[in-house]
């Protein structure tokens, strides 16, 4: 899409998109978080769980905060997407709305209701690493090919979505991402807290899911071309930004293994910082080339774009209301994730 | 589209909203009353009010584990079921949704930050942390309660050939209806929180005998409870009042069917009570007051109140809203008098030992206001039937066109059940195993923590 100026449509659109990659890093931390502190329930001689507990508990509700922010961005620039989007999507999105539900009550009542931990810690482990997956399904569905026509009304092919390779390897994409990023994350924050024992734990969590994450991407991607061929195309005019993305996800690694500070091996933050550029650069090429459409290829960017006054009032809103939260956000952050004797002093 | 489809999605939506209603309120109702605790404790010093506001802080992280979901499926289900209705409200009325995400954010922050943070930082900043929860929470809901507004009484736009021009979206905010729907909503939030902490309170001092330790403290809680929701139902009840004779200026047909009135007349008679017959045009078993509608309509006995007559049948609200609208005020006025009572005895007899049918008296006032809420929505939403936007959008033309929509239905009730039924479990073996002897006996203890580190 190379020649677009920047209207209101790219802006809105573009402002969408920040949503959805802030999302797709916040939740899949949040998700990922929720499955470790589930699958290292039973190790008693490590801290990992409750390493994980200790950054769901007051994130997870702040991370949710966004997926709602990002359905109401949708509706609120592009109404008539919206509407697409909400028929199409009537089933999955129950889905995912019953899933959220049971994780996000199981996970706060796991803390408190200390007999049946590990009962809810299973169930919202387990309902909550589907998320990704079903949300991440919404993807190819907007790249056209699964909506069927009966009686004059659009409605999504539930068949030909389950039979579709293309729709697998997202889901493995969003599930190893998620399981990646969050033990990354994970190993940085348990270096912080100087535990070390956790930090290995989560540092060889995110050694194995990584490769798995990479591979998923290549099989998406394989995939594409068949099934979707004209956003493949799109994608490859970019090649050199999926190839700077590809070396990120290298340099991640190494991150990990290079000797750091106090005789310890890997520094986390960076690699932290690089993963997350590498599934920047790639979640922009994808963005890229699904432009201008929006549900293919019905819906595009122009004719789903919201009334302009409408949209002028609601971006002001934005950046005035952006601009006073900040400093609650560095409150919150430098309260939770920055302070190491305050992390500590929680043992 | 069969009739049947629509009728599943309206009862779809409906649940879900009569769901989210009770822990959303109650999002707004306990920080505010945990904030009262912990000014109270600021200015007495009593480290009781201390122990109230740490218990009540709990009490409400348990209930946000459901609240916050819910209202996720709320805002994701209006386009999900209504898609022609978010489309019109995009092009619109996207304001309020926009800036209630600012106010969730607030809400979370501040309380993560008051919730975890509660040891390290100091009273006043967990002070201000608690105002900006309460705050937080009470601008999400006047601020979604404003999307309601907005369908009752649209504005900021016309409609021409079937397309929206003119967008005006600040005056689509500031729709007729936004103060007196916001007044309202808020209060009565507030008024529901005092309420459902007196009657615990209550409930607790049947369980234990005058005198004793924990009787003393929930006398303290309960006295601060009536105090509060007895000031803030005076003024719900005024302003409910202002509700009314909206109604009667805006969407008169509402008003008709809630009063059981069929003609057109001044002098109009209040009819209290009873059922709303549709054939013979009466209200059977009600109590009649004659003049007395017109007056509360228009503040004076020749106010001509339009009844349902003049509109054509198809465009009838269901009329049992007369009994929704009976219910939301009949418990207003109930819970007006429970609070004069019970302060009425314990600090002007200064009796300490409350009798029993008081105790029970205001334990009923807790469960009672959370059902007044829920009566006042379904008074509002039912009785904006069948539009979804006053005069403009039908509700059959709102609804998505998907049909067999009974299986999703069914389980959104299973899990709206088994959230509902593990939310009281959770509460109830949470506080069975941390009596409030143990909190008064170990005033330093630190099991208030929400990590377990075991
Ligand atoms: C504790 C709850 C509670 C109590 C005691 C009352 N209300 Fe209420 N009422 C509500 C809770 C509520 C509510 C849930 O907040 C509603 C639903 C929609 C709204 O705007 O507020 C509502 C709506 C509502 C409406 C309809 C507004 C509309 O359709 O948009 C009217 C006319 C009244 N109320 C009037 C009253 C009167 C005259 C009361 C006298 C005591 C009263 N309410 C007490
Ligand atoms: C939280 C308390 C609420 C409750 C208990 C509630 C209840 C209901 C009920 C029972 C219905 C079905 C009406 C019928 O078909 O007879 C309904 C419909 C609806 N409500 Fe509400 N409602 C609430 C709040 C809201 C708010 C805040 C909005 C605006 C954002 C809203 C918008 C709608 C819409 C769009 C419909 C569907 C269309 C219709 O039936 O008119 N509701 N609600
Ligand atoms: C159609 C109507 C409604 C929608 C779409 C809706 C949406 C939501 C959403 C998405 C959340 C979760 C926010 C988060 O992630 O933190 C939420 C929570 C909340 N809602 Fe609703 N809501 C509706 C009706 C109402 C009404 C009528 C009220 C109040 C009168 C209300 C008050 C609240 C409050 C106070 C919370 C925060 C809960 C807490 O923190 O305890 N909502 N709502």
């Amino acid at each position: 899409m190379t020649g677009l100026t920047l209207t209101d449509e790219i802006l809105a659109i573009t402002l969408i998109w920040g949503f959805v990659f802030i999302y797709a890093v916040m939740g899949s931390m949040d998700f990922g978080a929720g499955f470790w502190s589930m699958i290292y329930i039973n190790r008693k001689k490590t801290n990992a769980t409750n390493i994980a507990n200790r950054y769901l508990s007051p994130t997870w509700e702040v991370s949710n905060v966004f997926i709602v922010a990002l359905v109401v961005a949708i509706y609120s620039m592009f109404p008539r997407a919206a509407y697409s989007l909400g028929t199409i999507l009537l089933v999955p999105g129950s889905l995912i709305l019953l899933l959220l539900a049971i994780r996000s009550a199981f996970l706060v009542f796991s803390h408190t209701a200390e007999k049946y931990k590990r009962h809810l810690v299973y169930v919202s482990g387990i309902s909550g690493i589907i998320i990704p997956a079903l949300l991440m399904a919404v993807l190819p569905i907007s790249q056209g090919g699964y909506v069927i026509e009966v009686d004059g009304r659009e409605s999504l092919s539930l068949a030909r979505l389950f039979t579709s390779p293309n729709v697998y390897a997202f889901m493995a994409f969003a599930i190893s991402s998620s399981l990646f990023l969050s033990s990354l994350l994970l190993a940085d924050y348990s270096k912080t807290s100087d535990d070390m024992r956790a930090y290995d734990v989560y540092k060889r969590d995110a050694i194995i899911t990584g490769p798995l994450s990479l591979i998923s991407a290549f099989f998406i991607m394989f995939t594409l071309e068949r099934e979707a061929s004209w956003i493949f195309s799109e994608m490859m005019k970019n090649v050199p930004l999926l190839i700077a993305s590809a070396i990120c996800f290298l340099l991640a690694g190494i991150a990990l293994i290079i000797p750091g500070k106090k005789g310890t091996r890997g520094i986390p933050r960076v690699a932290v910082v690089i993963a997350i550029v590498q599934y920047l650069l790639a979640s922009y090429v994808y963005g890229q080339a699904h432009l201008p459409y929006i549900v293919y290829p019905n819906v595009t960017i122009q004719s789903g774009f919201t009334d302009p006054n409408s949209f002028r009032a609601v971006f002001i809103v934005y950046v005035v209301g952006f601009a006073i939260l900040f400093p609650g956000f560095y409150y919150f952050w430098s309260l939770f994730m920055k302070n190491k004797s305050l992390q500590q002093s929680e043992e | 589209m069969t009739v049947s489809d629509l009728v599943i999605a309206r009862a779809m939506f409906g649940t879900t909203m009569a769901f989210h209603i009770i822990f959303a309120t109650l999002g707004i109702g306990i920080p505010f009353m945990i904030l009262i605790s912990e000014l109270l404790f600021l200015k007495t010093k009593d480290q009781d009010f201390s122990i109230m506001a740490k218990r009540w802080t709990k009490a409400k992280g348990v209930l946000l584990g459901i609240a916050i979901p819910s209202g996720t499926i709320a805002g994701v289900s209006l386009s999900l079921l209504w898609p022609g209705f978010m489309e019109v409200i995009g092009r619109v009325m996207a304001l309020p949704f926009q800036i209630e995400i600012y106010a969730f954010f607030i809400e979370a922050l501040f309380l993560s930050i008051y919730v975890y943070a509660y040891d390290r930082i100091s009273a006043k900043a967990r002070i201000i942390s608690l105002t900006l929860v309460t705050f937080g929470a009470l601008a999400s809901g006047v601020l979604i309660s404003n999307v309601h507004a907005f369908e009752s009484t649209p504005a900021g736009f016309r409609v021409e050939n079937g397309h929206i021009v003119d967008v005006d979206p600040w005056a689509a905010f500031f729709n007729p209806s936004f103060y007196v729907t916001a007044g309202h909503v808020a209060l009565t939030a507030l008024m529901t929180g005092a309420f459902v902490m007196g009657a615990t309170a209550a409930y607790k001092m049947l369980r234990n005998s005058p005198g004793s330790r924990s009787y003393k403290f929930h006398s303290k809680a309960l006295v601060m409870s009536l105090v509060t929701g007895g000031i803030i139902a005076l003024l719900s009840s005024l302003n409910g009042h202002a509700s009314a004779q909206h109604l009667h200026e805006y969407q008169p047909e509402k008003l008709a069917a809630a009063e059981g009135l069929f003609e057109t007349q001044s002098h109009a008679p209040l009819l209290i009570g009873g059922t709303v017959d549709p054939d013979t045009q009466e209200v059977k078993w009600g109590i009649e007051i004659p003049w007395a509608l017109s007056f509360l309509a228009g503040n004076s006995f020749d106010t001509v109140v339009r009844g349902l007559n003049e509109f054509p049948r198809e465009h009838w609200p269901p009329l049992f809203v007369h009994t929704m609208f009976n219910g939301m005020v009949g418990i207003g006025m109930y819970t007006l008098l429970i609070a004069v009572l019970g302060v009425f005895w314990i600090k002007f007899l200064k009796k300490e030992a409350v009798p029993k049918w008081l105790l029970w008296a205001v334990t009923l006032s807790g469960p009672l206001s959370v059902l007044a809420i829920e009566f006042g929505w379904i008074l509002a939403c039912t009785g904006r039937q069948p539009w979804t936007i006053y005069h403009v959008l039908s509700t059959a033309d709102s609804v998505t066109s998907q049909t067999n929509l009974g299986t999703l239905y069914m389980l959104f009730v299973l899990v709206y059940l088994l959230l509902g039924v593990a939310v009281i479990a959770v509460l109830y073996y949470y506080f069975k195993r941390h009596p409030l002897m143990n909190d008064l006996s170990n005033q330093t203890d630190g099991d208030d923590k929400n990590y377990t580190v075991h």
